[in-house]
């Protein structure tokens, strides 16, 4: 008996020898950072800052996919393009939709609901975008900064990049107010974890403000960073666009200091390119000169379908080559409202060198551009604004001719003269008629090449801004907040093809002014609550 | 488990008639001769082959024979009273009163006890009759004949509760397997695979999507299904889904023997889907090119009428070889085995071989204290996988079109270009070009080995211990070549990648195991301890993709990096207790405490109980009651656990990079990403609790037999991807464990010997379950406003769902609009019926209509022997299920023709009843039912007996997916997606196969 004990003894003692590796149970990805690990040089904080910029060019870390938001389409709904786009333009007189894809017709008919997969996406990316900053501003407190161990110019250029990051924080948060009036609110003072808080659209309007005019001067000054950097200058043109809508998102007007930021930034140096159509093709890096801040797209680089790529794809069809891709997707075009104000009664030609209708198989046609069938892409007019060509008539970065390399402007030039001419004609008397008549004439001489196209003082009325904003702007993302500011959306003052789903327009209830908040947004943070009417 | 109940009552059918021809014999005597010589032969009654070596005794003298390698023998018999003993190891002992005969035949049974009754369990066996859990073990005999090779397709039908639907009709294709349905939602949902004791992870690798098939189904003896947590339990974290354990052939004692198989199959298509003809496409778009007066479309029609499915599938053939040798040498058992199979797919280009070879030794030392066995497997897999988006884009293809076109650059096959001559990259492609033009080798080679030594400590009886130590390991590599003449490929000059994967699975066990027998108390009772140490490592080598030709890198294709080492381990301690008393009652009680490398040190250990007790019902109160032969009511109970999930780190907070491709341009530079994970750190195992109840029964010798059994799973801390607070973390939705689910249903088993006499065998068995799944809870607190979770996606439109995840419901609910209907049936387009009237068709309309998993499972198996002659048929069927038929839903809509990007595509006849102009996805129109019964095997045996030298040969010819009886509109309504989308599978072929096997 005593042998056998001694026997399981020895036994059991030589499983619990084996049984030694429980810290081998603590394993690592070979590939990936810890949090400390990630911050240890000034290469993991410039390839955050990357993704900090980049979230706003693709919806995941490898493309379209390994999406940042799960559970939609990574082309289509989380990046923040085509997202913005589509909630911006398509419940317009200036796009249409020809595809199927999920609700992507309720945009145009202003009939979405809080179920909308797209209006999802767009509600989760800033937040998502935010929550990045705030993290990344954690690690680049003057204490991380001592505690790492960086000085000199690497101490300064990670507070110039918490700077930045603190504009595209308030860049986000500007998007999202636009949008959906309240907001999810985080700051980095929440940790990770941290369930946002409901703000008010008019709370939310201070917070960007005072967060912008915080590091208006800590931000590098116009011009001076390398190209894709936010500088100063995109920080006033932001708060210029802001206080232009102050009316809309607090109640009350901030005309005044419009026209005061809107005047810095024109001030800081830029100037208008000579070609309009350059602003908006492949290579239009070069065109710094009036471009103040762009989100960078690269066919080989960075290559998603929900930045330029959606932009020109969607445009194009059959004459995809004249875009100089391997394809269209034949969606998007635009009503006849767009074109009308190029084009006077039945007119087929005009001077206006922004009218960019006109492709190898699409042209301006009394029958073609009207909307019989929105399916039928054929049908509307078609825009050939945003393109991948370059000046030197090359092929695009990407050997297969489907990414494309056209960078997005946020900020240019022309908005700036646009803002400053209607805060004037809006009571501003930070600015007067006769600079803001000189500024509005100034983008006309772009478009007409000469000055037949020069309006006189009795010309600038706030309908001929609205309209002028249409042929200077259109497809870059502005015309719903401008005919909301108008307060033309939902009315029937202006109506044009398929608004409100009818062939003839009609208003609609005026709760579509906003997005409502995703229903699954409500579900799973109580703090939130749904916008009225939805 | 019927193989063994039936080798039961063979066995005794046979006994009571050789005492009743023993009888009669006996009172028919009528002459005493005087000594005198009987000869005769033993034949094996399995397959009627010779018995070689057979004893053959006079009863109560020391006369004997052996019978020779014809099975032959003669002995010399005192006198017609004498009795013959007939004996051979793992058979039956048969005697036969001599009489007047002078040539005794006999036919040898199993031995009932040595093979009928143990059954491979958890960490060991244990005999049929003593089982408290839900067991079914399903041997050789029993497994799906034909054609088939992957192993988890032998069990097709034969187990009640278990689901195996092949992916497609692919070669070396796999399967899903589920048992008892499924009760996880984001996390996999397939059973633990264990072969030969050894835990093997079920995901493919690069070069073999399915590593089950790198197991030659020839080399397999048993496999045990367990079901029920009582029995699964032992297993632990892994077992929630059930557990399959693949036993391999060991050798024998004896002489060897030596076996050749060898098998041809022609396979055919059964199906293909009605799509439109060249003709019919003219008249359509002629007609619309006449009312609209838009030619855009009939400027591109063709003049050909090409059948694009007839293009691009064929007739396969196949051929499967295999050669094993099987004995003692030396006193060592062996087992040798070598097996080569290669078989065509009916999607042509499609190619599967494999190569196998296979040891086992099983010598024993010490006075047979210490038992060794040696387990050494190989297996190269070479697969040349046809793509099967051909199929779609045959489905797609416009019919007025010709195959080949001389003109292009695209190695002459027709392709729809652009204006400038590039394909045009919106349109479909040429299937057979897709097929041609590109060569995915897919290569895996698998070792699988294992020492076990089982020591029984001569100086305290009972105690043994035991150690397992194994690797499975696998280097797989993927090679895929596209032509540079590839319409799809041309821009970068086709296109070649180059992948390798390695895994490697490494088993350390120890055990002790004690048992003893206190026949003063009536009772019996083992304990097992045991120590699992189980590492999980893959090596993952990527390269960039290069040109057809390798001459350059196609820019910007080099992966973020080179090389990935995902690794997880596991430490398990477990321990179990069986008691029997009066072998009457039966109780198991069992612990498992797994701790594993996929969760936080926090929340790394779990413990998995259960218990199971079993009631020999038969014992007490039918003891004498002759018609009931068995009666066994069991009852266990168990806790399981789930951490089988595709992210090896879900806890853990890190930094990950991008992709190359995914940079950021500062300046002249790019940079890549880093970005945070989005994380639960407080993540851990999912847990399912199952309870389990079932009654054995069997009556009139067996001959009817079977089971009831009721279960009832309860998961918990569902592993689920769920939403979070928007903004809280990095994603709206993290993988966490959330909500809970349901799982119950009943099981009947019923096999039974309707016809059994001297020349005729007819058994027949068939098993039915029936369950329902439901999920009770998707959120942490519970909240009314809850609205689900869509899931499903399907093809067309961008990110639709057709599915939902929602309380109450089935999991993958499908969320569809109703459609509406004219007054002759015909479906309205576009018109749904306005449920919450509200005066306008939103999402809020949708309702939740049907589900993909079938609440029924049928499966069917009968035999017929009948002298040489055997017949074979086996069936199963599925119930309840549906299935959303993308393919209509996509490709049945004048859209289709008139494609907005300027081309043609096909669409099916089904327009031309509908007449929809364009699609209407999440219509109830498309959710069918797919119920259906496939009878999936019929085969015929014959036993031609010797041929030449020793070798006794046999023949068996047989047909695979005989026939289905379905509603279901699809291609096949058997599919093996779990969202319920069928988007036009690889259809299975049906097999013809032609056999013969020789023993010698």
């Amino acid at each position: 008996m005593k042998n056998s004990i001694k026997n399981i003894a020895i036994a059991f003692l030589g499983m619990s020898i084996i049984s030694s590796c429980s810290n081998k149970l603590d394993l690592f990805p070979q590939n990936d950072m810890t949090p400390n690990n990630a911050y240890a040089n000034m290469e993991g904080y410039t390839s955050v800052l990357a993704k900090v910029y980049g979230s706003l060019a693709l919806g995941g870390n490898e493309g379209d996919g390994a999406p940042d938001i799960s559970g939609l389409d990574g082309g289509s709904q989380i990046s923040f393009i085509r997202p913005f786009f589509n909630l911006q333009e398509l419940p317009t007189d200036e796009a249409v939709v020809a595809w199927n894809d999920q609700t992507i017709k309720d945009f145009h008919n202003l009939s979405w609901t809080s179920g909308d997969p797209f209006i999802k996406g767009m509600y989760a990316r800033p937040i998502w975008n935010i929550g990045l900053i705030n993290a990344f501003l954690r690690e680049t407190t003057d204490d991380k900064i001592a505690e790492r161990g960086f000085t000199g110019a690497d101490a300064t250029n990670i507070r110039n990049m918490a700077a930045e990051a603190r504009f595209l924080r308030a860049f986000n948060y500007w998007a999202a107010m636009d949008l959906f009036g309240k907001y999810s609110f985080l700051t980095e003072a929440d940790q990770t974890g941290t369930t946002p808080t409901e703000k008010s659209s008019a709370e939310i309007f201070t917070y960007i403000e005072s967060e912008l005019k915080a590091i208006e001067e800590l931000l590098p000054v116009a011009k001076s960073s390398v190209y894709g950097r936010v500088d100063r200058a995109a920080a006033q043109a932001l708060l210029a666009r802001l206080y232009l809508n102050a009316e809309t998102y607090t109640g009350s007007g901030r005309y005044n200091d419009a026209a005061t930021y809107a005047k810095k930034v024109i001030d800081a140096g830029y100037t208008l390119s000579t070609t309009y159509t350059r602003l908006f093709q492949a290579d239009n890096h070069t065109q710094t000169n009036e471009i103040i801040w762009a989100i960078n797209c690269d066919g080989l680089m960075t290559q998603g379908h929900g930045n330029t790529t959606f932009l020109i794809h969607a445009a194009a069809g059959e004459d995809a080559p004249d875009y100089n891709i391997n394809s269209g997707w034949s969606g998007y075009r635009a009503t006849k409202g767009l074109s009308s104000k190029f084009y006077a009664g039945s007119a087929t030609t005009t001077n206006d060198k922004r009218a960019l209708f006109t492709t190898t198989k699409y042209k301006i046609d009394p029958v073609e551009n009207e909307i019989e069938d929105v399916s039928n892409f054929n049908n509307g007019v078609h825009v050939k604004k945003w393109t991948n060509n370059y000046v030197d008539g090359r092929v695009g970065n990407d050997p297969n001719r489907n990414f494309t390399d056209t960078d997005f402007p946020v900020f240019r030039l022309a908005e700036m003269h646009l803002i400053y001419a209607e805060a004037v004609l809006r009571g501003a008397t930070t600015g007067d008629r006769a600079t803001a008549v000189g500024y509005i004439n100034t983008l006309r001489g772009r478009a007409y090449g000469n000055t037949s196209g020069n309006i006189a003082d009795a010309n600038l009325t706030l309908q001929f801004i609205l309209d002028e904003r249409a042929r200077e702007l259109y497809w870059e993302g502005h015309r719903r907040t401008d005919l909301i500011r108008f307060n033309q959306l939902v009315t029937d003052t202006y109506l044009w093809a398929w608004k409100g789903g009818v062939q003839g327009g009609r208003a609609v209830d005026t709760k579509y002014k906003l997005y409502p908040v995703p229903a699954e947004a409500i579900m799973v943070n109580p703090n939130l609550t749904q916008t009225p009417g939805y | 488990m019927q193989k063994h109940l039936r080798m039961r009552k063979w066995n005794l059918s046979i006994n009571s008639k050789s005492v009743l021809t023993a009888f009669m014999i006996l009172i028919s005597v009528s002459a005493v001769w005087a000594q005198r010589s009987v000869t005769g032969k033993v034949t094996d009654a399995n397959d009627n082959s010779e018995v070689i070596g057979a004893t053959v005794l006079v009863k109560g003298t020391n006369t004997a024979a052996v019978t020779d390698v014809d099975g032959k023998y003669t002995i010399s018999v005192p006198n017609n009273d004498a009795v013959l003993v007939f004996t051979y190891v793992g058979k039956t002992p048969q005697e036969i009163t001599v009489g007047n005969q002078t040539a005794i035949n006999v036919s040898l049974v199993d031995d009932a006890r040595s093979l009928e009754e143990v059954v491979v369990v958890a960490y060991g066996t244990r005999k049929r009759a003593d089982l408290t859990g839900s067991v079914v073990a399903i041997n050789a005999k029993d497994f799906q004949q034909g054609n088939v090779q992957s192993s988890e397709q032998l069990l097709q039908g034969k187990v009640a509760g278990l689901q195996v639907t092949p992916g497609g009709g692919s070669a070396g294709g796999g399967s899903t397997i589920r048992i008892r349905g499924a009760a996880s939602l984001n996390a996999s949902n397939d059973p633990l695979i264990v072969i030969d004791g050894i835990p093997v992870e079920g995901n493919g690798i690069k070069g073999s999507e399915n590593l089950l098939n790198t197991i030659n189904p020839n080399d397999i003896e048993s496999m045990s299904v367990l079901k029920d947590a009582s029995a699964a339990a032992l297993y632990g974290s892994r077992a929630s889904n059930g557990v399959i354990i693949i036993t391999t052939k060991k050798g024998a004692s004896g002489k060897p023997r030596y076996n050749f198989n060898t098998q041809f199959s022609v396979g055919a298509i059964t199906k293909t889907v009605d799509m439109l003809n060249g003709d019919q496409v003219r008249e359509l778009i002629n007609a619309n090119a006449a009312e609209t007066g838009n030619n855009t479309y009939k400027d591109l029609l063709g003049n050909e009428n090409t059948d694009w499915q007839d293009v691009i599938f064929r007739n396969s053939t196949g051929t499967d070889n295999n050669f094993s040798a099987s004995g003692s040498t030396l006193n060592i058992p062996f087992r040798v085995s070598v097996g080569y199979s290669n078989q065509n797919g009916i999607l042509k280009t499609d190619n599967f071989q494999r190569t196998s070879g296979a040891i086992n030794l099983s010598p024993k030392f010490l006075n047979n204290a210490l038992s060794v066995n040696v387990n050494a497997r190989v297996a190269g897999t070479k697969n040349r996988k046809a793509d099967d988006g051909a199929v779609g884009a045959a489905l797609r293809m416009d019919p007025t079109q010709s195959i080949y076109d001389e003109e292009n650059n695209f190695g002459g096959y027709w392709e729809w270009l652009t204006s400038t001559g590039d394909w045009n990259n919106q349109a479909g492609r040429n299937p057979l070009a897709i097929l041609d033009l590109k060569n995915d080798q897919r290569k895996a080679a698998r070792f699988i080995g294992n020492v076990e030594l089982d020591y029984k400590l001569p100086w305290v009886e009972g105690l043994s211990l035991r150690t397992n130590l194994a690797l499975d390991a696998t280097n797989g590599n993927r090679t895929e070549t596209i032509s540079a003449l590839a319409a799809s490929n041309y821009l970068t000059g086709g296109y070649y990648r180059n992948e390798d994967e390695k895994k490697s699975n490494k088993l350390w066990d120890v055990s002790a195991f004690y048992e003893k027998n206190l026949t003063d108390i009536k009772s019996k009772f083992d304990v097992l301890v045991l120590h699992s140490y189980q590492d999980f490592l893959t090596e993952v080598f990527m390269n960039p993709a290069y040109q057809a030709d390798q001459s350059a890198i196609i820019p910007n294709s080099t992966p973020a990096f080179a090389t990935d080492k995902p690794q997880y381990r596991l430490d398990s301690y477990l321990g179990r207790i069986n008691y029997a008393f009066d072998d009457t009652y039966l109780l198991t009680a069992s612990l498992r405490r797994d701790a594993s490398s996929k969760f936080s040190p926090e929340n790394r250990v779990g413990y998995f109980p259960a218990l199971a007790a079993a009631w020999k019902i038969k014992q007490d109160l039918f003891a004498d009651a002759k018609v009931v032969s068995e009666m066994k009511l069991r009852a266990g109970w168990g806790i399981t656990g789930q951490q089988d999930f595709n992210n090896y780190y879900p806890y853990m907070a890190r930094y990950a990079y991008g992709s190359n491709s995914a940079q950021y341009q500062f300046g002249d530079a790019f940079y890549q990403f880093l970005r945070p994970a989005a994380v639960d750190a407080n993540i851990k195992w999912e847990t399912t609790t199952t309870t389990n109840i079932g009654l054995d029964f069997g009556f009139l010798d067996n001959r009817i037999s079977g089971t009831v059994e009721y279960f009832n799973k309860e998961t918990k801390d569902l592993l689920a991807i769920a939403p979070v607070a928007y903004g809280s973390t990095f994603d709206i939705s993290v993988f966490t464990n959330v909500g809970n689910l349901t799982n119950r249903g009943m099981e009947f088993v019923l096999n039974t010997t309707p016809v059994l006499n001297r020349d005729i065998r007819w058994d027949l068995g068939f098993n039915v379950t029936s369950t329902s799944t439901k999920i009770n809870s998707l959120r942490k607190q519970d909240d009314p406003n809850f609205t689900g979770i869509p899931v499903s996606g399907i093809s067309g439109g961008t990110g639709n769902n057709i599915g939902l995840h929602m309380i109450g419901q089935w999991p993958f609910a499908y969320n569809v609009f109703q459609q509406v209907y004219d007054h002759n049936g015909k479906p309205l387009e576009g018109v749904y019926v306005d449920r919450n009237a509200d005066g306008q068709i939103t999402d809020l309309d949708r309702y939740l209509y049907k589900r993909p998993a079938p609440s029924t499972l049928l499966g069917i198996n009968t035999a017929v022997n009948y002298k040489k002659w055997t017949a074979r048929a086996s069936g199963h069927g599925m119930f309840g299920n549906y299935l959303y038929n993308n393919f209509r839903s996509e490709r049945s809509v004048m859209r289709n023709l008139l494609d907005p990007v300027v081309t043609i595509n096909n669409a099916s006849t089904e327009l031309l009843s509908t007449g929809f102009y364009n699609n209407q996805y999440l219509s109830d129109l498309y959710i069918e039912n797919a119920s259906f019964f496939r009878l999936d095997n019929i085969n015929v045996g014959y036993y031609v007996g010797k041929v030449f030298g020793n070798a006794s040969l046999s023949l068996n010819a047989g047909v695979n997916n005989v026939f289905v009886i379905t509603k279901y509109k699809g291609l096949d309504p058997e599919n093996s997606s779990s969202t319920g989308v069928d988007n036009t599978i690889y259809p299975r072929p049906r097999l013809y196969t032609f056999g013969l096997n020789f023993d010698f």
